[in-house]
């Protein structure tokens, strides 16, 4: 059978074509979901649309899973929040913790990992000393690493909880501070709107760039179809008439302009996002990111080994200036 | 790959191998059992690397969830592989029932489990029971049905391990035994096909009338275990009692509340037997 991640976002954009589905197509979806950590979207999306008996019971636990993952977060958060309670300064809540904080659309089904909190710079030293002292412990007590975090990374070494075992990653920026673009921190802490419960969230615009600078100036495009999906729901829920030239500004603003047009242009080709039609002519590389976003096989195997491998040298590459990235490499290399 | 399919209890498996040995070896360990179409849960035996698929063949145990650190098996020990890899399934995956890491059998719709350690014997107890006129329920996972409390069987073949092994060749025509696998972590194994009429009414539950904590290599002898010790192996015993939030601690508390417990020790499988008979009939 030829199938690809495709199936999956077929999926989750159409919901009903889903009955025309053979068992072959129900488990590919299934697993291929399972390694997008998608399945709980699907089950969102697949509400109230009739599905054979068996994928109801697959779909049922995915719900209980996403539901556990949604309320473990909540309360991750809080812990965070009493913590740090005392710091100056705005603690955001990024990603599938601010979606779920915040009830949106994109938190639906969701999973959720590790807490991701950001804080402005000089009140990092603060946050850490607060966070050790409320019982997080270091994961990495590696010193090359540790100073690596420190002197370029764009948040602390990752902390993990010694009695809830659950990971927080503690931001002071969107991106490491050796990649090109050199987004306005403090602009996105000073314009972040707070929830009644004390922690806040990006504004709209913000949250869109934040969540297309993770998936587009940093990472590998692992998870491209889960990160391009939060995107298809936050542009789909936050437009109105002011939403898409306030977000071009501000995407101007923080250098990340090329991330998040990419970012709107691709949900709109997955997806079907609605983005104005000024914004719709591809560019050459659209096709690449999307053959790399949807590079699973049945089995739900990452496939297309050729193409993950360049974009995996390009994530490096963004990441930090050549001669930097050679020493990084060598260091790595030699353990 | 080289495909099978396997309904176990509620869960369907589809199993894909990159060698063809292993798939022809399950089919005919789950030979008495259905074929379902659409499964809940892939498992997949793949080669640790391209030169690993052909110069001494070395399995990693893959599927829909994985562990990082499972330690690849050689390609002898295949079988054992997909065993391991379809508990990882449910140990990881399986939501649908608090899940416990017992064993389990079944007389008059009463339901006798047994949890322990590996090594206490609970394995090999379900076994000798399940072929003395005890319905054989599963001897590595129960599932506890979150509303109603009854057990569910998950009659996978029994693992048998070292000198359990010869125990039961010695009630058992040979041809439900799979390949014996020598040398694995946990030393000899040997898979036992369940009766057939086990396999039959694997979609029928039981009531949990007796839960018993055995512990193989001590002198005869039987203890009440309290609630709140019953209550805290459990959650221990349990891979999803805590994701299941609070229908899995109402699930738990009904079991410890309403069914009672002992813990048994013994030196051989006629003590054992002797001291589960003796319980069950003191609860009529």
């Amino acid at each position: 059978m030829n199938v690809d991640g495709m199936i999956l976002a077929g999926a989750l954009r159409r919901p009903e074509t889903t009955a025309a589905y053979d068992a072959d197509a129900w488990n590919a979806l299934v697993s291929i979901a399972r390694a997008e950590q998608l399945l709980g979207t699907v089950a969102r999306r697949l509400s109230g649309i009739a599905v054979p008996p068996e994928i109801a019971g697959i779909l049922n636990e995915a719900r209980i899973k996403a539901e556990y993952q949604r309320r473990a977060a909540l309360w991750e958060a809080d812990c965070a929040r009493r913590a740090l309670a005392n710091i100056k300064g705005k603690v955001v809540l990024l990603k599938g913790t601010a979606y779920a904080a915040a009830g949106l659309k994109a938190s639906e089904g969701r999973h959720i990992g590790d807490l991701d909190i950001m804080v402005a710079r000089d009140a990092l030293p603060a946050a850490e000393k607060a966070l050790v002292a409320a019982g997080w412990e270091w994961v990495k007590p590696d010193p090359y690493d540790d100073a690596y975090y420190r002197d370029h990374m764009h948040e602390l070494p990752p902390l993990i909880h010694k009695d809830r075992d659950r990971m927080i990653d503690v931001h002071h920026n969107i991106l490491p501070l050796t990649a090109k673009p050199k987004p306005d921190a403090a602009f996105m802490m000073m314009q972040a709107v707070p929830l009644a419960n004390g922690l806040s969230i990006f504004a709209r615009v913000d949250m869109v760039i934040h969540s297309a600078a993770h998936l587009f100036a940093d990472g590998e495009l692992d998870g491209g179809l889960r990160n391009l999906w939060d995107i298809h729901c936050l542009l789909d829920e936050f437009a109105d008439d002011d939403f898409w030239s306030e977000l071009h500004a501000r995407a101007v603003h923080h250098g990340l302009w090329v991330a998040a047009h990419r970012a709107a242009r691709l949900a709109h080709r997955v997806y079907g996002t609605e983005i104005p039609s000024g914004w719709r002519r591809q560019h050459w590389q659209d096709g690449h990111y999307i053959k790399r976003f949807t590079a699973r096989d049945a089995w739900g195997r990452g496939t297309r080994p050729f193409l993950r491998l360049l974009f995996y040298v390009r994530a490096h590459w963004l990441r930090m200036p050549p001669l930097m990235l050679a020493r990084h490499l060598w260091i790595k290399w030699r353990r | 790959m080289h495909e099978f399919r396997v309904q176990v209890g509620p869960a369907g498996f589809r199993i894909g191998s990159l060698w063809e040995g292993p798939i022809r070896t399950l089919e005919e360990l789950y030979r008495d059992y259905p074929t379902p179409t659409i499964t809940d849960y892939s498992v997949r035996l793949e080669a640790v690397s391209f030169l690993r698929r052909f110069i001494r063949p070395s399995v990693a145990i893959n599927g829909d969830y994985m562990l990082p650190d499972a330690a690849p098996l050689p390609l002898a020990h295949a079988l054992l592989a997909a065993e391991m890899a379809m508990n990882v399934q449910m140990a990881l995956g399986w939501r649908r029932h608090l899940l416990l890491h017992a064993s389990a059998v079944e007389k008059d719709g009463k339901a006798l489990i047994m949890t322990g350690e590996s090594g206490s014997g609970k394995s090999t107890l379900s076994a000798m029971l399940g072929h003395m006129g005890w319905r054989f329920m599963g001897d590595e996972f129960v599932l506890l049905d979150l509303v109603t409390g009854e057990a569910m069987p998950f009659p996978r073949p029994i693992s048998l391990k070292n000198d359990a092994i010869a125990a039961m060749q010695a009630q058992v025509a040979a041809d439900r035994f799979g390949p014996r696998m020598r040398g694995t972590p946990k030393g000899d194994i040997r898979h036992l096909v369940p009766p057939y009429k086990a396999v039959q009414s694997m979609g029928v539950p039981a009531r949990p009338a007796l839960l018993l904590f055995p512990s193989f290599g001590f002198d005869a002898a039987v203890r009440p275990v309290a609630p709140s010790e019953v209550f805290a192996r459990l959650t221990q015993a349990s891979t999803n009692y805590v994701a299941l939030g609070e229908a899995g601690f109402h699930a738990l508390t009904g079991l410890v509340k309403d069914v009672p417990a002992r813990a048994i020790d013994y030196r051989n499988g006629d003590e054992a037997l002797a001291l589960v008979n003796q319980l069950w009939d003191a609860l009529a």
